[in-house]
């Protein structure tokens, strides 16, 4: 269980994904991937783990992804084989809104 | 948080399609980022503070900032059009200095101790000629500097703006998503590389996945070739860039049609109306957006978008047609507030004080510390107020306003009215000092070239016209005529610069 804040990036410890914090809560949670617990990116990741199979869907790079409260949001910064979840409860997509852009 | 993440995700995801291109040249995002990451371990190994850039747009622009963002380090891209003094003094300011130039830029001028200076090219070379195994960047905390800029130093002396990286993450979360772009859309960026706008094209371009086109010297020739020759989709102007394309287009005949242009976004000034309009009738079918911003808000803070500028153009509603003036509505990261002269908060149409708020909102200098209030409000300077639809109308800066008597005059309200005398081009209202109103107001006036006038006739006829369309306080008690006003190189007039020539004259 962690405090998560926002700016800090996670990375699976069962696959590619990498994740960047949107928006957090102060409250103490597990952030998992692929049904593992996440890791601060610098950490050394642990041989031949794997996705576990409930939570094996996938992320995929640029979509962000929210609990039902929308509590909390990611940023998949690296695509990967496992399912984000939060306390065990698996994350979904965040639809994307039309942003209007000026650059 | 590092804006290097919006080059690694670019990257992964599209690692063959084209980063930038500038001229004949090209580079891939892999490629840019293997670049960014050689020489940002290079430039981190020399013990440099800071990342120079004195120099036009080109390819080694994107991959310094990213070098940059590898070695933890600042960039300071700095303006290569001042005086040799001028770069001197701001060379001083940010050594020790890794210096990426144009060797040229650099002649007569003498560069401070602590600087390892690079050719733009050799640099780009040596980037992307790196052996060996891509070195590991610098994990940057949020909170580290990334970009530095000199502000352009209209009513003083060039300030160092501060931009961190999570003010520039908090930009382009907000307003770019992520690999938006088809795999033709090309994005055309003429703005040079020491402006915000070419800073926050570099990060969002790279976002979006999207072709970065080069312009490295503006003219209205060039950018109309280059967008049709690069088939580009979207583009970003100020005013005078688009006044230039427009006069081009008009005084050569040139084909203007642009059939691959989807979107035009122009901002950094007030735009004329007869050049938004005579845009919008060339190019019907492009989307228009007025952006807003400055360089102490990460770029954009509110958006005129392109159905604000139809519904302005079609609607024969005045309170609807004065839309295409405003600057549009706050983008929605951001909270905007207009505020009296003690701090309170103003009602729908008061002109006040325009403050914002917002994770991308710096609003910080090196040596001055940062003027957010403690509710986290920055006063942008800018006067202006908001309409019950929640437009912005912007009515210039605060450090403009004429205060004649204890009466807060807007030098845009007497602008717009001897702008529409026949015999005025262009002018520009200031403040002059004076005795008995402690200010007054002053006129610099360019009329018809090679037109012969009366100045003493024209000067009472002007001052009649202004009385009869404003109260006699608008009135201006000194008119000056000139041929030409002073301008920045990004069309921003220098109302420093002529009020002391007016005060001189006094």
């Amino acid at each position: 269980m962690t405090t998560l804040k926002a700016g800090s990036r996670l990375k699976s410890a069962v696959c590619d994904t990498e994740v960047m914090v949107v928006r957090a809560t102060a409250d103490d949670v597990s952030l998992e991937c692929g049904g593992a617990v996440m890791l601060a990116l610098a950490s050394e990741k642990p041989a031949g783990a794997a996705a576990h199979e409930a939570f094996a869907q996938g992320t995929l790079v640029g979509k962000r992804y929210t609990d039902a409260d929308e509590r909390f949001e990611f940023l998949c910064t690296k695509g990967g084989k496992g399912s984000l979840a939060i306390d065990g409860v698996l994350l979904v997509v965040k639809q994307a809104k039309a942003l209007p852009s000026s650059d | 948080m590092n804006v290097l993440m919006t080059l690694e995700m670019a990257a992964e995801c599209h690692p063959d399609r084209i980063a930038a291109a500038c001229g004949e040249r090209s580079i891939s995002y892999a490629e840019m980022l293997r670049a960014a990451r050689h020489a940002g371990a290079q430039i981190r190994a020399s013990g440099c503070r800071h990342v120079g850039l004195l120099d036009i747009n080109s390819l080694a622009a994107p991959v310094a900032l990213y070098a940059a963002a590898c070695a933890g380090l600042s960039y300071v891209p700095m303006n290569y059009r001042l005086t040799k003094p001028e770069i001197q003094a701001l060379l001083e300011r940010i050594a020790p200095a890794w210096l990426i130039a144009d060797p040229q830029l650099l002649e007569g001028v003498e560069v401070p101790a602590g600087f390892t200076v690079v050719d733009r090219d050799q640099f780009l070379q040596d980037a992307l000629d790196g052996v060996g195994a891509d070195p590991e960047a610098v994990q940057a905390e949020p909170s580290t500097v990334a970009v530095q800029l000199f502000t352009s130093g209209t009513t003083g002396a060039p300030k160092a703006a501060v931009l961190r990286h999570e003010n520039l993450m908090s930009y382009i979360l907000g307003t770019v998503e992520f690999g938006a772009a088809d795999e033709h859309d090309a994005v055309l960026v003429a703005v040079p590389p020491y402006h915000i706008a070419g800073i926050s094209a570099v990060l969002s371009s790279t976002y979006a996945c999207r072709r970065m086109v080069q312009l490295p010297n503006f003219d209205g020739q060039s950018w109309l070739e280059t967008c049709q020759r690069e088939k580009v989709s979207n583009a970003f102007v100020v005013p005078t860039m688009l006044s230039r394309v427009i006069e081009y287009i008009d005084a050569s005949g040139a084909d203007a049609s642009l059939p691959a242009l989807r979107a035009l976004a122009y901002g950094g000034g007030k735009m004329p109306a007869p050049v938004i309009e005579r845009a919008m009738q060339l190019w019907p079918a492009v989307d228009f957006t007025n952006a807003y911003g400055l360089t102490e808000t990460s770029s954009t803070i509110a958006l005129l978008d392109p159905e604000g500028h139809r519904e302005g153009f079609n609607s024969t509603d005045p309170e609807v047609r004065k839309r295409l003036h405003s600057v549009g509505r706050p983008i929605d990261a951001v909270e905007i507030e207009i505020r009296d002269e003690d701090g309170k908060p103003l009602p729908v149409d008061a002109v006040g004080d325009v403050y914002v708020r917002g994770g991308q909102v710096a609003g910080e200098y090196l040596g001055i510390g940062s003027l957010l209030d403690a509710n986290g409000w920055f006063p942008t300077r800018d006067r202006g107020y908001q309409d019950k639809y929640g437009f912005l109308y912007l009515d210039g800066r605060a450090d403009d306003v004429i205060v004649r008597g204890g009466e807060n005059i807007s030098p845009g309200e007497i602008e717009d009215v001897l702008r529409q005398h026949p015999a005025v081009v262009d002018v520009a209202v200031v403040a002059l000092p004076d005795e008995e109103w402690g200010e007054c107001v002053g006129a610099a006036v360019v009329t018809q070239p090679g037109v012969k006038i009366d100045e003493a006739a024209l000067r009472a006829e002007l001052q009649t016209w202004v009385r009869e369309r404003l109260r006699s306080s608008r009135v201006p008690a000194v008119i000056s005529f000139r041929e030409q006003l002073p301008y920045n190189e990004m069309g921003k007039i220098l109302r420093r610069v002529l009020r002391d020539e007016l005060s001189a004259a006094l």
